[in-house]
This record gives structure tokens, sequence and C-alpha cells, in this order.
């Protein structure tokens, strides 16, 4: 009996590498150590009311960044540990099972759980305020596309300590992701982590466009809208065409490995092919999912701190838009050398470039945003103006790379590590950056302190061209992707100055864990609610905005409303007065996305290990989860009334 | 305050400062894609430095233009034009749009030519030439490699006469993978189930550096091999020597080193089974399955080889034959 039990835990539990023990007792004492305070300061109702439950879009927004900056913090201790790997591969500090696993936990880390929340934070903050709505079109959803994202990861990173991580890189082609390569758990972790917080996504992605479609303020017209809000329409837009495709592939790679169908195995008629070309036509939308709002955050921040409205307002839509579809039509130039042929390949080829066009139009307009400006440097803007340099030049490697016939010379190389960390890092990583910097004081308050956060800014730069600079010279020597060893000692060198330059990013972002932590207790608290004078109409609440964000709902005119209200008042004229504060119409809190996430994760949990007795049992529970919801929808409303919001108002404001 | 950061900022100084002297120190050698030994390699070459070229019209002026501005527009600067109302002129907008659409059209016309040019399937004989013949397989995880004609084997190590085309029939008995050989041009996947065809030739001889390029699995990191490119004197003794060599390739020894292992040395077999390649194509495929050639222009020599492992047509796909006429 005892046998038995210790040969269970030694298949279940990961063991055997001293890194893993040591990571293990770390979870084991952060858990601790956060119940223990939660118990000790009596915060447990608190957590539960206030955040747990809660269907306030500014609160799930600072949920998922929060989220997103402890996955960053796992992602980058991965790279890290890649880097140190191969700057010393002789010291076989990895081994090459675990390196395998590392790479591939750090790429669906870094774009499933870092960028994909920390993008959807930024979409929740800002938002409905930008457009003058009360919350999102469905505040319920919206609760339970974070609670799927939240579970989806915590099932994918229960993989590093339970059953063993997925090794099969971020993609996972068959057949190596199939059970005849690739029989463990690892894999069944990453079919259902993804999946899980896939379909959050794609509720997001529904929840957003509605709620632009619906809810903008009156008089503001599509044409009216801030460019961010457009950027996540259009970022939205694409994930409710690509995630699906998502969606349906991983459940055929999990049929191919839980009831032994053949769509993308070796024998039995399937074709791994299938694979490769179905993951990509998900795949490459998605980074454009995932740049077009850090797109929208530049031209934000451009035009608050040149003080300038932004250049080219209609082809800055156009471009986003045009973008946004042609990303659909590039999927096979992740697979050049596959052999498509001629035709094929050069179709593929042209419609890459094609998206350098609009993609250079933006940069141009940015450019002339500026020009003839007054442009102040607050961090925010340090991290816009960073980002050109870095994405010029990350776009015109990608521009080599589209040509086919080249690309069979970069193809899995350094030289296309290079470029998609340099687009990656260069375009989504700072723009999000710019963005939870410019909206930070909004979020909570204050700003955070600009001397620590301009450390982290030069350490992140200054780190990231000396990362990844010499990777392009590495890979045009031959380099590969994803190997852990090599004897060509010329390319020690060049891996060795990559790994400083990792170490240097590693450096910064310690500076902004420290920047974030001091900024909590020594700070200014910003009474105007517009800290940076901006131009939009989130920056008319105050910060942190109420509960129901706007008193009254505002009336729009002009692009920049805010803006236009503040020259208004400049001249004498009275403030807008929109009507009479009314009760205000809000929904109720809500347990029953986190307990259905809960049951989601128990679900997913069962079919990782094929244990149908918890698979079965956590389906159910969603099932009634639905239920529930269906028949208590009609009660989940209440409203707030107008002498509380005049209350509140005053507080804020000082006056009404 | 002021000592410790002065420190700080000199530690960070310092450490760009070394970064960037390895970073030259490092950059004298000669990086294999920038060096070609081959024509395909040459001409892909040739294409990067096209790219690179056309691409700067643009990035250049950008770069300067970005520095520019944010210098001259700094709110410090109370000299600069302020005009916060300008947000729109339909003459520079159309020179931006302009400008990029001319330049990627003049890419786009480059590439498609290329791409038929250097299509991996063509191959680099001239008519009256004979072409040398290698049967790739990607193994887990290393590289057998089987010259028919000759009917010799080998394993991480291939040699090839100098100015001759080698035409490389791919295919793997593993997960998918890919065969680079950089200093002679770029790669192409092999998978199972499929044969892939791939043109190089080497200019002179040397040594170059082979490698896998796909992901695919543990040990895929110890999947390199060398190619030795010789005259051909010199190839057609190594031949006459591998035919003397004491190891031979049967069916059960292919069994053997299809298994997955690692550290694998380089081999040479006197001989291996015949139609051994068409065999791992045709692994797993049904009775009528088509044989899928991706990549690859359908010949009658190919027809006989299928038809002799059993499958039922041989299927040329995604590409016209008439591009062999050259541009």
């Amino acid at each position: 009996m005892l046998d038995n039990i210790k040969e269970f835990a030694s298949e279940f539990f990961v063991t055997g590498d001293p890194l893993i023990y040591g990571a293990d007792v770390s979870i084991v004492l952060a858990t601790l150590a956060i119940v223990f305070v939660l118990t000790y300061f009596k915060k447990w109702g608190w957590l539960w009311r206030n955040w747990l439950t809660t269907v306030d879009h500014k609160k799930i927004g600072i949920m998922y960044i929060l989220a997103a900056i402890v996955m960053l913090f796992r992602g980058g201790v991965d790279a890290v540990m890649m880097r140190t790997q191969l700057a010393f591969p002789d010291l076989n500090f990895l081994e090459p099972e675990h390196y395998n696993q590392i790479f591939t936990t750090h790429g669906v880390v870094m774009i499933f759980f870092m960028a994909m929340p920390l993008m959807f934070g930024l979409f929740n903050i800002v938002v409905p305020l930008q457009i003058g709505a009360r919350d999102v079109a469905f505040p319920f959803l919206n609760s339970l596309s974070f609670w799927l994202f939240f579970v989806g990861a915590m099932l994918f990173n229960l993989s590093f300590v339970i059953g063993g991580s997925p090794d099969a890189g971020w993609l996972a082609y068959p057949p190596l992701s199939g059970t005849q390569f690739n029989p463990g758990v690892g894999q069944n972790f990453y079919i259902w982590g993804i999946q899980i917080s896939g379909i959050g996504s794609l509720a997001s992605g529904i929840n957003f466009i509605v709620t632009i479609l619906k809810m903008r303020a009156p008089g503001m017209t599509m044409m009216k809208m801030p460019m961010f809000t457009w950027s996540v329409f259009a970022s939205s837009t694409t994930i409710i065409f690509a995630f699906p495709i998502l969606a349906i592939t991983m459940l055929l790679l999990f049929m191919d490995r839980f009831f032994g169908a053949h769509f993308f195995t070796l024998d039995g008629g399937g074709n791994p092919m299938m694979y490769i070309n179905l993951i990509w036509m998900w795949g490459h939308p998605e980074v454009y999912i995932v740049v077009l709002p850090a797109f929208g955050v530049f031209s934000e921040t451009v035009a608050t701190f040149a003080r300038k409205r932004l250049f080219g307002y209609a082809s800055m839509v156009f471009a986003m838009v045009i973008i946004s579809i042609i990303s659909f039509f590039t999927w096979a130039h992740h697979f050049f050398t596959m052999g498509s042929g001629a035709n094929v390949n050069a179709f593929f080829a042209v419609t890459t470039m094609i998206i350098a066009i609009p993609t250079g139009v933006k940069i141009f307009n940015w450019l002339f945003t500026m020009y003839k400006g007054r442009i102040s440097f607050p961090t925010p803007m340090m991290w816009t103006i960073a980002f050109i340099p870095a994405f010029v030049v990350g776009g015109m490697t990608g521009v080599m790379l589209s040509v086919a016939p080249a690309d069979f010379q970069f193809h899995n190389s350094y030289f296309l590590i290079a470029h998609f960390h340099q687009v990656l890092i260069g375009g989504v990583v700072f723009g999000y950056f710019a963005g939870l910097y410019y909206w930070w004081p909004k979020m909570f308050g204050f700003k955070l302190n600009e001397y620590l956060g301009k450390w982290a800014f030069w350490f992140w730069n200054i780190g990231f061209y000396v990362c990844f600079m010499p990777q392009y010279l590495v890979g045009l020597d031959g380099m590969t992707r994803r190997i852990s060893v090599f004897s060509d000692p010329d390319w020690t060198g060049l891996n060795v100055v990559s790994t400083i330059g990792a170490y240097i990013m590693g450096i910064a972002f310690l500076f902004q864990v420290a920047q974030i932590g001091y900024s909590i207790f020594r700070h200014e608290k910003d009474t105007t609610g517009d800290i940076w004078d901006a131009r939009t109409l989130e920056w008319s609440t105050p910060s942190p905005a109420p509960e129901y964000n706007f008193a009254v709902i505002p009336q729009v005119h002009s692009r920049d409303e805010w803006w236009e209200e503040k020259e208004r008042r400049a001249r004498g004229e009275q403030p807008a007065q929109y009507g009479p504060i009314e009760p205000i119409h809000m929904p109720k809190n809500s347990a029953i996305p986190a307990i259905m996430g809960a049951c989601w994760f128990i679900a997913g949990f069962g079919l990782v290990f094929h244990w149908l007795f918890f698979a079965i049992p956590g389906l159910i529970g969603v099932f009634i989860c639905m239920f529930a919801r269906s028949f208590s929808a009609h009660k989940a409303e209440y409203y707030i009334p107008a002498e509380e919001v005049e209350r509140t108002e005053a507080t804020l404001r000082g006056s009404v | 305050m002021g000592k410790k950061r002065s420190s700080l900022v000199r530690a960070a100084f310092s450490a760009v400062v070394l970064a960037m002297t390895m970073l030259l120190l490092s950059g004298c050698g000669n990086y294999m894609v920038l060096d070609p030994k081959g024509p395909i390699a040459q001409k892909q070459l040739d294409l990067i430095g096209i790219t690179v070229l056309l691409c700067s019209i643009i990035i250049v002026p950008v770069l300067i233009i970005t520095f520019i501005i944010v210098w001259r527009y700094r709110a410090s600067n109370k000299k600069a034009d302020y005009k916060p109302e300008w947000a729109h002129n339909n003459l520079l907008e159309t020179i931006w749009w302009g400008i990029p659409i001319v330049i990627i059209a003049i890419l786009a016309v480059i590439t498609i030519r290329y791409t038929h040019e250097l299509e991996p399937s063509k191959t680099l004989a001239a008519e009256s030439e004979k072409e040398v013949v290698i049967q790739v397989a990607s193994l887990d995880w290393k590289w057998l490699f089987m010259y028919p004609e000759e009917g010799i084997a080998t394993i991480n190590t291939i040699t090839i006469p100098e100015d001759r085309s080698v035409r490389f029939e791919l295919t793997s008995d593993a997960p998918m993978n890919s065969f680079w050989i950089p200093e002679l041009g770029g790669q192409i996947y092999t998978m199972s189930g499929m044969s892939m065809a791939l043109h190089l030739k080497a200019d002179e001889p040397g040594d170059y550096f082979g490698t896998a390029a796909n992901f695919s699995g543990e040990y895929f990191a110890n999947m390199t091999f060398d190619v030795h490119a010789t005259t051909e004197a010199d190839y057609e003794k190594w031949v006459a020597d591998a035919k003397n060599s004491s190891d031979t390739l049967t069916d059960e020894g292919y069994q053997e080193l299809a298994k997955p292992s690692a550290d694998n040395e380089q081999l040479v077999y006197a001989s291996f089974p015949e139609g051994l390649y068409e065999r791992i194509v045709t692994k797993y495929m049904h009775d009528g399955a088509e044989l899928h050639e991706h990549g690859s222009a359908s010949s009658d020599e190919e027809g006989k080889q299928s038809a002799d492992a059993g499958a039922a047509s041989t299927e040329a796909e995604g590409h016209d034959s008439s591009s062999h006429t050259g541009h």
C-alpha cells in the first residue's frame, strides 16, 4: 500500500531536480505567507467581497494586471535560466529535457498568460472610462473571462510541480506533441491551460466589441472614438475570428491524445501539416491582437505628451483595420520551408510585406503628432519614444523574413528569435508598459515613482539591445533555436553578451517591482483626476474613478472631448452640465464566475490526468453554475441612490 | 544618495561598454549566411542585401527624423513652433502611404521572381550534367544519409563533389525536422510520409556546417552533421573507400538505428538495403494512399521509385515545372 502511494507520488509530483525542489519550497512558503497575512489581518471577507466576486471592470482590470506581472516574473525567470545555460553550455546547468520544458513554458506563459492578460487589463481599465460608459456591456461575462484566464494560467503553471511541464515548443507541433512521442501529461496541461483561458479570451473579445459598439456616450460617433478604443475594437474583432480556430485546434489535438483520433498523427491518415496551418491561422493574427492595443496606447501617450492632436486620425483607423484584416492572410510565412511551392510562398510573402505599409504609416503619424508639439518626457512617453527605433528595426528584419527565398536562411534560426523578441518586447511590452505607467494614476490615484521608473527604463532598453542584437548575428552564423548545447566556439561570445543583456533586463524588472513597492508607500495623492493634463474622457473622472465611473453620462462633441472641455473652461465658459444626477443602475457582485472557474479547474485537472472522476463532476459543476446564473440573472442588478452618488462626488471632487 | 547614484551609473555604463566590446570582438568572424559557398546561398545573400537596401530607404530617414523631432520639439525648447491643432495634411499623408507602397511593390516583384528562381525542387544541373542524389532521413536524434546511386550510406556526415548539383531527397522517421547547411543555402523541412527535394551546390572544396533546424525532441541539439565538399577525384576516392568500409546497414540495423539515441558518431556504411528510403517515406501509408511529394517535380525516375514502394502515384504539388528554364 505504502509502496503504491510512493510510486504514485513519484510520478505525480515532479522530482529529481534541485531547482524544482527549490521552487516547490518557495511556492509553499509564499502560499502560507499569503494565507497567514489574510487571516492575521482578517482580510478574507474583504478579498471575497471586493475582489474575487467583483464585476467592476476597473477591479477586474487590476486583477488581470497583477496576474500578468506575476506571469512576467515566471516567464522572465525561464528566460534568464535559458540564457544562463546558453552562456555556459558545457556546465549542464539545465539538462536538455529541462531546457526543452523551459523554452516551451517561457513562450506559452509570455504570450497567453502575460501579454494577453496585461492587454485585457488595459482594455478593462480604460475602455469604459474612455467612451463614457459605466461598465462593459456584460460585466458578469467579463468577470467569468477573468476567472477562465486565471484558472487556465494556474492549471498550466501547476505542470511545473505536478505531472511535468510540456516540452514540445510553445505551439506544440505534432507529431512531437502527440502521444507517440510525448506520452506524459505535460502536453495535456498545455491543451487545457490554453483551452480554458482561450474561452475567456474569446468572451472578452465579444464583450469589448459590444461595449464599443453599443455603450459609447451620446455624441461619440465611431470616428470620434479615442484611438486606444479603436485599437481595442480592431484587436477584439481579430480575437473573435482567430480564437475559435485555436479552440478547435486544441480540441482536435486533445481528441488525438485522449481518444486516439488521427487528425495529426503520423499513422492512420493523420497529417501534422494541418495542425501547423491551423495553429498559425490563429497564431499570426494573435501577434496583431497583442500589438494593436500597444499601437493604441502610443496614440494616446504621444498626443498627451506632445500636447497636440493625434495626426492623421482617419489614416490611423484605416491602417489598424487593414492590419487586422490582412493578418489573417499571412499565416503560411511561418513555414515557407515546408515545400508549399513557389506560388504559395510568393503569395504569403507579398501579403506579409503589405502589412508593413500601414504599420509604417502609423509610425509617420506618431512622428508628425510630435512635430510642432511641446514634448515632455515622463516615463510613459519615454517608453513610447523607445518603441519607435526598436519597432522600426524589428519591422525591417520582419520584412527581411517575409522575403520567402531569403527566409530559407533565417527560418528557425536565432535571427528569427531576435526578430520576434524585438517586435514583441519593443512593440507589445514597451507599449503595455507605457500604458501601465500612463493609466496607473487612473487605477490607483497616484503616479508611480518617476526616478525608479527611469532606472527601470534604461536598464530595460540597454538590456534589450545587448540581449537581442547579438542574436541576429549568431542566427546568421547558423545557430538554430531551441538548442541547449553547441560546440561552435564562434557562438560563445555572442551568447555570453546576449545573456548579459537578459540579466540587465532582469535587473530592470526588479527596479519596476521596487518602483511599485516604493510608490505604494511614498506617493503624492492625485486630486485632479487628470494628472497628465490629458485629452480623453477617462481623465474627466476622479482618480481612481468611483464604481459608477460617471455621475452623469457626458455628451461628446469632438475627438479629444476632455481637452476641448478644458479649453472651453479656460475661455471662461461654464463647465458642461449634462443634466441632474439620477439613481444609477449597476450590476451586482457575483460569486458564480469564481466558482465556475474553480469547477473548470477541477474538470481541466481531471482531463489532464484522464481522471474522469474529476473531470465529470467538474463539468457538471460548470453546468450547474450556468443554470444558477440563468435563473438568477434578473436579481443581479441594483440602483445606487442619487443622494449617495451626490455624496460620493462631493467627497471625490470637493464640490459637485 | 548622489554617490550611490554615480556608482550605479558607472556600473551600468561599464556593463554596456563591456557588452559592446565583446560584440565587436566576436563580430570579426565570418557569419555563415553572409559568407556563402554555393550559388543558392549566394543568391539568398543577394536577396538579403537588396531587402536591407530597400528597407533602408525608409528606415534611415525615419530614425533621423525621430531624433530631430524629439529633440527640436522638446517642451524646454521654447523657440520651436507649437501648433496644437495641426493634425491633418493630405500631401504629407499621401507621401507616407505612397513611398512604402512603392518600395513594397518593388520588393514584392523581386521576391516573386526569386521565389520561382530559388524554388528548392529545381535542379541546378545543366541537362548534360549528372546530379549527385542523396536521400536524407531525420531520425531521433541523428541524420541518415543514403547515396542510392553509389549504394553507400552515412550517419551525420556527407561528402559531396564541388561544382555539382546535389539533389537531396528528404524525409523523416521521427518528428518533423529541418535540414540546413547555411553556407550552401537555405533549409527545408523533413517530414514523415512525405518526400521533399532540395538542390544545393558547393562552389569550392571545404568543410561546411550542417544542422537540424526544427525542434524534434530531447536531444535535438545533438543533430549536427558535417558536409565535406571535395574535388571530383577526391569524391570518387571517398566513395570507393566507403564501399570498402567494414560496416553495412541492414534492415535490422536500421530498426536499431531508428530508435531514439543521443551522441551519435559519424559513420560510413558500405551498403544499405535497397529501397530503404522509399520504405521510410511510405511507412505509415495505407494501401492505395498517395505518395505526397512536396516541393519536388515528378520525373520518370521518381515514378519508378514510388511504384517500387507500392504507392499508387506520384503527386507533384504546388508549383509549375515550366519554371525550370531560368529567368
